[in-house]
């Protein structure tokens, strides 16, 4: 098969919805297993750290949160660059789903640093290089989200979410950058805590595992949202008729 | 139909999951006028602008003599004149300050000779130099009818261009239409009345089908 | 480039004629910065300390502001359906436009900050860095506002919705901005921070353009 069938036939949202079903217990499967298994093993059997305590087990869920948000991000640009180029209607939807995952996994994230913060620093929010980022990028998924309930037409909806989502993609790596350097200029480095390459390597198995855990949870939401997606859009053709009334499948 | 410049095959669109029409398919040569007809929400103006290349919203092939559309559309577009609802004139500047953006925009360059006899043709001379906000209506329709004139073209793509015109103008305006299919021009215009038969005009009725 | 000369032309009379397009920014300007001294206190210690910051946040939100109505007339009266149609590639043409919006607004901006600065007690240190670098910024609030605004052209409501998808697009350019000023109050060098912002005008002036312009084409196309 060459690439441009293969190509076609991944945007027939038909054949995405029967192809997804099979696949999301792969996801979501290891989804659970590793996400409550990083958790138990995170909070019950890695020892504390010694300057910390047992507030930096927060972590297991603090940085896979950010991660995957910032992933579900590019995950978001990419899809709508697809959708402008190729006009594929299917990266619009999977753009779409993707959008409130990420937003709720960046509040996630903010929420988590502000839990974490207080043990640590003392007080919930600290204009910190990282939290800052953090919360410009679900300014940024706000402004996706905003856009997209302001069209009426869908087609021009997704259109404008992604060249938004194109340009805050572009926009987000200078953003990081202008950030990192105010901190550095406004706080000489007094606040230190362990970031991610210092981190013992009995604390840094389990973070594997709820990272990877939140990768595969991502991918169950927007499968789920894109489905959903898929039969509402298509509502009116037979085949989801069929699949509505439990005759196909 | 080989001679055919405007070819467009089996158009399809839908606006709000109400089919707007299907299988729509005709194509035009030079010298020939093509009204399309029917009541109102049948679709002709966003039929008009899929043909402009304003609007995405459709299937079905747009050719353009004998190229797909979507390959050649910058050489398409400089060919077309499209004049739809909207006046396109800033209302704080003159006719002939819009006309020399206008045709600035069309790369049609020393423009004022071009532009004063255009105004002159719309029976607008001796206003080159007013606001365009102390214009009536009818005036600034005019205005913008004068740019089928700034610039050379194949196709008039003429949204509603009677809104606004008295009885006298519209026969000016049929005889402008005439004129233009004379000399091998092509148009397409939607409108509520009847074309003066004298013109010739095929029509297409969006109604109908 | 006469392409270029005749939409400038065009746009900055239409302005200019009506008036209200370059001023208002303006006076929004000056009262939301007398606002300032209203709400934390005369104490003109604190206020020299605050300065750079307030003065970059209130011009970057007029010219924001200013920036809703870069393609709304346009729009509305259908122009934008003759620039996309032209045949002429969209590329000088919305940056003409977006340069000649910027001569209405963030160069007046620009150019009565230092008055401003008078007002909130910025030591005269800080004056060239606070024109040059509103000069500078403000070109490029203009370019990435004009995204927004090209987004949002054919939406009833546009202006709140343009300030939530801008704003954070326009965090680097207040942080070198404000920063430029601060390290001029300072008495150190401040060309790094000016490069930078000349960097992002660069990288905008190359980019956006093709955004605005693929932008425009979906606001008309609804």
């Amino acid at each position: 098969m060459s690439f441009w069938t293969y190509f076609h036939k991944w945007g027939s949202p038909r054949w995405f919805y029967q192809f997804s079903g099979r696949l999301m217990p792969w996801l979501a499967i290891p989804a659970v297993v590793l996400l409550l298994g990083g958790f138990a093993w995170g909070l019950a059997f890695v020892p504390p750290d010694f300057k910390q305590g047992n507030s930096f087990r927060i972590i297991y869920l603090h940085v896979p949160a950010s991660a995957v948000a910032m992933g579900a991000y590019m995950l978001m640009a990419t899809a709508g660059a697809i959708h402008l180029i190729w006009r594929m209607k299917l990266a619009a939807m999977v753009m779409k789903s993707v959008a409130p995952v990420g937003a709720a996994l960046t509040f996630l994230a903010l929420l988590t640093g502000a839990v974490w913060g207080k043990p640590t620093w003392g007080t919930y929010w600290v204009w910190d290089a990282r939290i800052t980022s953090v919360l410009i990028l679900f300014f940024l998924y706000l402004g996706i989200l905003a856009l997209q309930q302001a069209f009426e037409n869908q087609e021009a909806a997704a259109k404008a979410c992604a060249v938004l989502a194109i340009v805050g993609a572009v926009n987000i790596p200078i953003i990081y950058w202008s950030v990192e350097w105010w901190y550095s200029l406004h706080q000489p480095a007094s606040i230190k805590f362990v970031g991610e390459s210092t981190i013992h390597s009995s604390m840094l198995r389990p973070l594997i595992a709820t990272l990877t855990g939140m990768y595969c949870f991502l991918g169950w939401m927007v499968l789920l949202n894109t489905r959903n997606e898929i039969l509402y859009r298509e509502r009116n053709t037979r085949w989801v008729k069929d699949v509505l009334t439990g005759a196909g499948s | 139909m080989s001679s055919a410049i405007l070819q467009c095959e089996q158009l399809y669109s839908e606006r709000d999951d109400r089919v707007l029409f299907a299988d729509l398919s005709f194509s035009l040569a030079a010298g020939e006028i093509l009204q399309i007809a029917g009541p109102n929400g049948a679709g002709k103006t966003s039929l008009l602008r899929i043909l402009a290349g304003l609007s995405s919203r459709f299937e079905g092939e747009l050719r353009w003599r004998g190229q797909s559309m979507l390959h050649n559309c910058a050489q398409f577009h400089r060919e077309t004149h499209y004049l739809g609802h909207g006046a396109g004139l800033k209302a704080v500047l003159s006719p002939l300050e819009n006309l020399r953006w206008s045709c600035a925009l069309r790369g049609v360059s020393q423009a004022d000779e071009a532009i004063f006899g255009a105004l002159d043709k719309v029976g607008l001379s001796g206003y080159e130099y007013h606001p365009c906000l102390a214009l009536s209506a009818g005036q600034q329709r005019r205005v913008n009818l004068a740019r089928l004139f700034c610039s050379s073209a194949a196709l008039w793509i003429l949204d509603e261009p009677f809104t606004a015109i008295d009885q006298k103008g519209v026969a000016e305006i049929e005889s402008w239409l005439a004129e233009f299919k004379t000399a091998g021009g092509m148009v397409l215009l939607t409108s509520h009345q009847p074309l003066s038969p004298s013109l010739g005009a095929n029509v297409i009725d969006l109604g109908a089908h | 480039m006469s392409l270029v000369w005749a939409i400038m032309r065009r746009d900055m009379l239409a302005s200019l004629r009506r008036g209200s397009e370059w001023s208002n920014p303006l006076i929004f300007f000056v009262m939301v910065c007398a606002l300032f001294p209203l709400g934390i206190g005369p104490d003109p210690k604190q206020l020299a300390v605050l300065a750079p910051g307030i003065l970059w946040v209130v011009a970057l939100l007029a010219s924001m502001l200013a920036t809703d109505s870069l393609f709304r007339s346009d729009f509305d009266d259908a122009s934008l359906e003759q620039v996309l149609l032209s045949g002429s590639p969209l590329f000088p043409q919305v940056l003409a436009k977006t340069l000649a919006h910027w001569c209405m607004t963030g160069l007046p901006l620009s150019l009565v900050s230092p008055l401003l600065g008078v007002l909130l007690q910025l030591p005269t240190s800080g004056m060239w860095a606070l024109l040059l670098s509103l000069a500078i910024g403000t070109v490029v609030l203009s370019v990435i506002g004009a995204i927004g605004a090209a987004l949002t052209v054919g939406l009833r409501k546009g202006g709140l919705l343009l300030s939530l998808i801008v704003l954070p697009l326009y965090i680097p350019v207040l942080i070198f901005g404000s920063s430029a000023v601060q390290t001029a109050v300072e008495g150190a060098s401040y060309t790094p921070q000016l490069a930078l912002l000349g960097a992002l005008l660069l990288g905008a002036i190359a980019l956006a353009p093709l955004a605005i312009g693929a932008a425009l084409r979906i606001s008309v196309d609804q």
